[in-house]
């Protein structure tokens, strides 16, 4: 029981995490249908941005914890979307009218730039930031035990509050008002005097934003990284995104938890070498009975 | 022979001898990963092959010829130690190769050696297949992977006396080869693992697996892998209360292990196999100062990797630079080295192996406890 209890914990976490990186594959895919192959790397690039952060905090004196952590979070988040706004600006903007093929290729070769200029900026090895949060809860079930770290709620709390800000800002502001036109139609949008350049690099940020909430909130918890860590997550972020629907906002987030709950039950209960397996074919299940996913709409030809 | 027969071949002579003569300089690879997750493995590799290049050329290098080294960059990766492979053997000419690091790059490129009649003499692959294949150009200078985790299994049996060992490997060449040889030592002497998994090298979350080792009551968690896996590993066993005594092999033998687990407080305690303190050899005094004097720890495999240049050097001064001679020269011929006296078996094997237990202690640093 303790057992179960402790993989859906573990299950949970680590889904809040892809889900938040999920939720910037499916906002680009939405609103201009292209997939960010970058969007892993971005994801990487913050991991370092917090490391650096938290360095930079620690130099000029700041030795709070709470401090620590929201500077990290305001400065990786701006940073990194800001990489976001710059990526679409150099690499896709150029390519809106080209074929679809063309945007994929400049994406592959954006992720590709963004890995080797943190190798050669960065250096190739392993890198790590110092453990800033230590302790658990401690919860005793009959022989066993549940051991949560404070790390992992503080992982919770933030990715929940992160996706209600945004499902806020896209069902109750201006911006989301926008984005949901501009995904709808993008020359009607534009017609009705929606400057839809400016929602897609809005988006290419807010995409960026939540990457790099994740980016913070792992590097905290696992205290190492390298520039190739966004490969990995890239995929599993990804396949969130498509399991949940995408260019579906909840979609990616329920795509996330149900993704890293089957990794993580299945790990734990049946093996952990065939963890991937299990996910992916789950995936190829979804899609065959759901093929446009979990709560994605099915796609319908313009004529 | 006719007067013209022995003209035309002096002529031969002297053109290939001037051909020697114009090529100066004897070229040997540095094979191993200098980028990604695995290069502080590679920077050991190198600086450990630099140095003794360094001194080998200052002493009059290989039979008057200079060594020239050539960085080759495998990544870890079996695809790209493959097409580096290629590049040592076809434009670079080199006659020797020191690497690679990772078993599963080492194995493919072992063959292209053998193809191409390069000497080979990997500083650090412990897989038993490197040398089971019955490659004549192919050598280490460390041990293999079924000496080490004989080591690790009487180690477990009679020193902690544990029942319920886990054991868990990253599906790689020297992660699963490691962890199957220790499985088959522990089971020969009669102790049946309580778990044995692979995770997936480059992912940082294992907390579903930590749930499971916890769940099996491990006494022992025995790792086959590298250190980039085995850091977040170990720290996420702590971070959810399991006590369970952390055991691994020379993959994880890198001050990098402290940065990836968080800390000195998560690698304390951590047990390891590998050979007997590599700098507490008397011939390797001088050379561990020179190291020193430039600001470097060799550390890990730096002083196997400068072994693995002596013996490269050595065969081949004594074959005349003929790289294939110089393999049948080493299977028959012990060489003295910082390491010590080195010999060889026909497998290209050493012959006596020096394994022994390490602990990393609380301040990140690893000491040898028997």
């Amino acid at each position: 029981m303790d057992i179960v209890l402790q993989q859906l914990v573990n299950g949970l976490t680590l889904g809040s995490v892809y889900g938040l990186i999920a939720i910037g594959y499916t906002m680009v895919y939405g609103i201009i249908g292209m997939i960010n192959f970058a969007h892993g790397d971005v994801y990487m690039v913050s991991a370092y941005l917090t490391a650096i952060s938290i360095a930079l905090l620690t130099f000029f004196g700041v030795e709070s914890f709470p401090f620590i952590i929201f500077g990290a979070l305001v400065f990786t988040i701006v940073i990194t979307g800001a990489y976001g706004w710059v990526i679409e600006r150099v690499a896709y903007r150029p390519l809106r009218n080209s074929s679809r093929l063309s945007v994929l290729i400049s994406a592959i070769g954006m992720s590709l730039i963004l890995q080797n200029y943190v190798q050669l900026s960065q250096g190739p090895n392993q890198q790590g930031v110092p453990t800033l949060i230590t302790g658990a809860f401690r919860f005793h079930i009959g022989d066993g035990y549940v051991q949560i770290t404070y790390m992992k709620v503080l992982i919770l709390l933030i990715a929940l509050a992160g996706m209600g800000i945004l499902t806020y800002i896209i069902q109750k502001t201006k911006l989301g008002r926008m984005c949901r036109a501009t995904q709808q139609d993008r020359k009607m949008a534009s017609i009705l005097g929606i400057d839809t350049d400016k929602v897609i690099s809005s988006v290419f940020v807010i995409g960026s934003a939540m990457a790099a909430l994740a980016g913070v909130l792992v590097t905290l918890d696992y205290g190492a990284f390298d520039f190739y860590i966004g490969f990995i997550m890239g995929i599993k972020a990804f396949t969130a995104a498509v399991l949940g629907g995408i260019g579906s906002l909840p979609g990616a987030m329920l795509g996330g938890l149900i993704l890293g709950l089957s990794e993580s039950l299945f790990a734990g209960l049946v093996s952990s070498d065939y963890k991937d397996v299990f996910s992916f074919s789950l995936l190829v299940l979804i899609l065959i009975i759901r093929p446009s996913g979990l709560l994605g709409k099915p796609a319908v030809e313009k004529v | 022979m006719s007067h013209a027969v022995i003209k035309k071949t002096l002529i031969s002579m002297a053109i290939a001898g001037a051909a020697t003569l114009a090529q100066a300089d004897v070229v040997i690879g540095v094979a191993g990963p200098h980028t990604g997750a695995y290069a502080a493995f590679g920077e050991q590799l190198w600086k450990g092959a630099e140095q003794a290049a360094k001194d080998i050329n200052k002493a009059g290098g290989i039979n008057g010829e200079m060594i020239k080294l050539v960085k080759a960059d495998d990544a870890c990766e079996p695809k790209q130690a493959v097409s580096i492979a290629n590049r040592l053997v076809d434009s670079d000419d080199a006659v020797a190769v020191i690497g690679h690091f990772c078993s599963s790059s080492t194995q493919p490129a072992s063959n292209i050696y053998a193809e191409a009649g390069v000497l080979m003499i990997t500083p650090a692959s412990t897989n038993p297949t490197i040398t089971d294949r019955g490659l004549p150009n192919v050598f280490r200078v460390c041990g293999r992977d079924d000496q080490q985790g004989d080591v690790a299994a009487t180690y477990i049996v009679d020193k902690l006396h544990a029942k319920r060992v886990a054991i868990i490997h990253d599906k790689d060449t020297y992660g699963k080869g490691l962890a199957d040889a220790m499985k088959a030592s522990l089971n020969a002497y009669g102790t049946k693992e309580v778990m044995y998994e692979g995770l997936t090298r480059g992912e940082k979350d294992f907390n579903a697996l930590v749930t499971k080792i916890r769940s099996v009551n491990a006494d022992v968690v025995y790792f086959g892998g590298l250190h980039s896996e085995a850091g977040p590993l170990v720290r996420q066993l702590r971070e959810q209360g399991s006590k369970a005594i952390f055991m691994s092999g020379d993959g994880i033998v890198s001050d990098e292990f402290v940065t990836v687990a968080g800390g000195p407080q998560y690698v304390k305690g951590v047990m390891m196999t590998f050979g007997a303190n590599p700098m507490s050899y008397p011939s390797g005094k001088e050379v561990v100062k020179e190291f020193r004097a430039e600001g470097y720890e060799p550390e890990g495999y730096t002083l196997y990797s400068y072994t693995a240049m002596q013996v490269a050097a050595a065969a081949l001064s004594h074959a005349n630079l003929d790289p294939i001679k110089g393999a049948e020269w080493l299977h028959a011929n012990s060489i003295d080295t910082v390491m010590g006296k080195k010999a060889f078996d026909a497998k290209g094997d050493l012959t006596v192996s020096d394994y022994v237990m390490y602990q990393w202690d609380d301040k990140g640093k690893y000491h040898q406890i028997d």
